[in-house]
């Protein structure tokens, strides 16, 4: 058992743990941090995608003890970090998920988020071909993706200041609401 | 839930710490860098080392350079997401950027060294498994067992080199530079292979590797990986080709290798079909009709077997396939052959 000092979210915090211990399994169930899923649990399905010093990388085969020192970032920190920041309500990046329909069983989406806002952060106006490539080791069962893509799409536009494309198939044009940190207008239901 | 099996970490912070770990632990000691192989081998209860080395905090492990004289150094704790961006490998190795970039997926590939992919353990769909699966089949040859499930009556492990970058750097003809207790070696990467899938490397295990040094590509080098697998976005190969190609002034082929991975123990190489390419103009209608004599040649020599997933007969009609692409690939400078 060893004392490890670990970043996680911007907050510096002491926890124990065996060396054996994956990072996952010491934000699961030393921190209660359970956002980060346990899937396969061996690299194949993202589900446990987290940033470490902002690179998207897996929790379930990082060893903890050799994650001091460097800053993590899980699905938790997303909101803070964007109200520190002086944002209102959820990361744009969630909201856009959550205005999309981009999720069903949302076991994918904290990996999902974690992977699509680094390359956001490195790569503010993707094309569609980038998103897929950034995204491609996050496995969704249910969507079928497109809405993951539009939801990437839609926050990349938002943060741009430009309107986004919408989906060809849509017959009115834009067909999101309104984002969650705008009050939403009389008579408009979210 | 998968658990590790219980290990202690340590953490140099200089090779000859590393080794000097390596040497007092013996047997009961490995090395660990990126871990995306190792750890899930661990859940499997496929390896239980007591000590675990890790190299990730060695700055000398992070060598990247292009010489002046063209050779290229990578160490060997250079992540595979480094390698696949950097335009310099882009420019003078083209197959090897495309075979990192083609490694399992994003996170893997930032977690994932050169070094861990080319000293990758071989793989099989009997034995990358878990403890639970292994021990209803009752074991194999590999791990545990007496049978081979790939080869009725087999004696000998054929379980499959599946490391993308390893056959890249054969066409290079790259040299792996290893640190161990009686100092540094180097070896030639054709000359680190064993044909037995148990253990396909000569290696003591106090030996790591340092750095693959790269040399300088011939003025028209021209090079592209192709790989079969799965699913685009994370697998492993089902077959890997890799090709290089030297294109003299006049636009002839000078040189040509080719080298397949994921078919047995060892990247093959298959010299033989390559050199129907010397000579050759590098396009056109006898560049093409060359391509098609190489692509049947390798199919005469490539006998996938039932050791990973993918149906074998269905790879090896695949091998005349990736080899004609990746030669045209090579030849066009585009690549990598891949579908997505």
């Amino acid at each position: 058992m060893a004392s490890l000092l670990l970043n996680v979210n911007g907050d510096q915090l002491e926890v124990t743990a065996p060396d054996h211990w994956t990072l996952l399994e010491v934000l699961r169930y030393r921190l209660g941090l359970t956002g980060s899923k346990q899937g396969c649990d061996k690299g194949d399905c993202g589900a446990c995608t987290v940033q470490i010093d902002g690179e998207p990388q897996l929790a379930c085969l990082a060893l903890a003890t050799l994650c001091e020192g460097r800053a993590i970032t899980t699905i938790e920190g997303l909101m803070p970090a964007h109200l520190r920041a002086g944002g209102k309500g959820p990361d744009p990046l969630q909201d856009a998920f959550d205005r999309c329909g981009a999720l069903q069983c949302g076991f994918c989406q904290p990996g999902m988020l974690l992977s699509a806002k680094a390359l956001l952060e490195r790569s503010p106006d993707p094309s569609r071909d980038e998103i897929r490539h950034a995204l491609a080791g996050n496995l969704c069962r249910c969507t079928g993706y497109t809405q993951i893509f539009q939801a990437v799409e839609l926050a990349a536009a938002e943060a741009q200041g430009r309107a986004p494309t919408p989906p060809a198939w849509h017959p009115d044009g834009n067909p999101w609401m309104p984002a969650c940190s705008k009050a939403p207008a009389k008579g408009e239901s979210r | 839930m998968l658990r590790l099996p219980k290990t202690r970490v340590a953490k140099p912070t200089t090779v000859a710490q590393a080794v000097a770990l390596l040497v007092e632990h013996g047997e009961v000691a490995m090395p660990i860098a990126g871990g995306t192989d190792l750890l899930p081998n661990m859940k499997h209860g496929l390896f239980e080392p007591e000590v675990l080395v890790a190299l990730g905090g060695i700055k000398e492990l992070q060598r990247f350079e292009l010489q002046t004289d063209g050779t290229l150094i990578l160490g060997a704790g250079v992540s595979l997401d480094r390698i696949a961006a950097d335009e310099r490998v882009q420019r003078t190795a083209p197959a090897l950027a495309q075979a990192a970039g083609l490694v399992a997926g994003p996170q893997l590939r930032r977690m994932g060294t050169l070094g861990g992919n080319v000293m990758l353990d071989t793989r099989c769909q009997w034995y990358n498994q878990t403890h639970f699966w292994r021990q209803a089949l009752g074991y194999c040859l590999k791990k545990d067992g007496t049978v081979c499930h790939v080869v009725a009556g087999g004696k000998k492990c054929v379980a499959a080199a599946s490391n993308d970058t390893a056959p890249t750097l054969m066409t290079l003809q790259a040299t792996l530079v290893f640190e161990g207790r009686s100092g540094r070696r180097e070896v030639a990467i054709d000359d680190l292979w064993h044909t037995d899938g148990i253990h396909n490397k000569k290696l003591g295990t106090d030996e790591i590797l340092v750095e693959v040094r790269v040399p300088p590509r011939a003025t028209g080098h021209r090079g592209a990986y192709g790989k079969l697998r799965e699913r685009g976005s994370i697998d492993y190969p089902m077959l890997g080709v890799a090709a290089r190609l030297d294109v003299g002034r006049d636009g002839a082929v000078e040189g040509a290798d080719l080298v397949l991975v994921a078919l047995q123990a060892r990247p093959v190489r298959v010299r033989r079909a390559a050199e129907l390419l010397i000579g050759v103009p590098s396009s056109g209608d006898n560049f093409a009709e060359a391509v098609a004599a190489v692509a049947e040649a390798a199919y005469a020599q490539a006998h996938p077997m039932p050791n990973i997933p993918g149906d074998h007969e269905w790879r090896r009609e695949m091998v005349p396939v990736y080899v004609a692409r990746t030669l045209h690939a090579a030849a066009t400078g585009t690549g990598p052959v891949h579908h997505v």
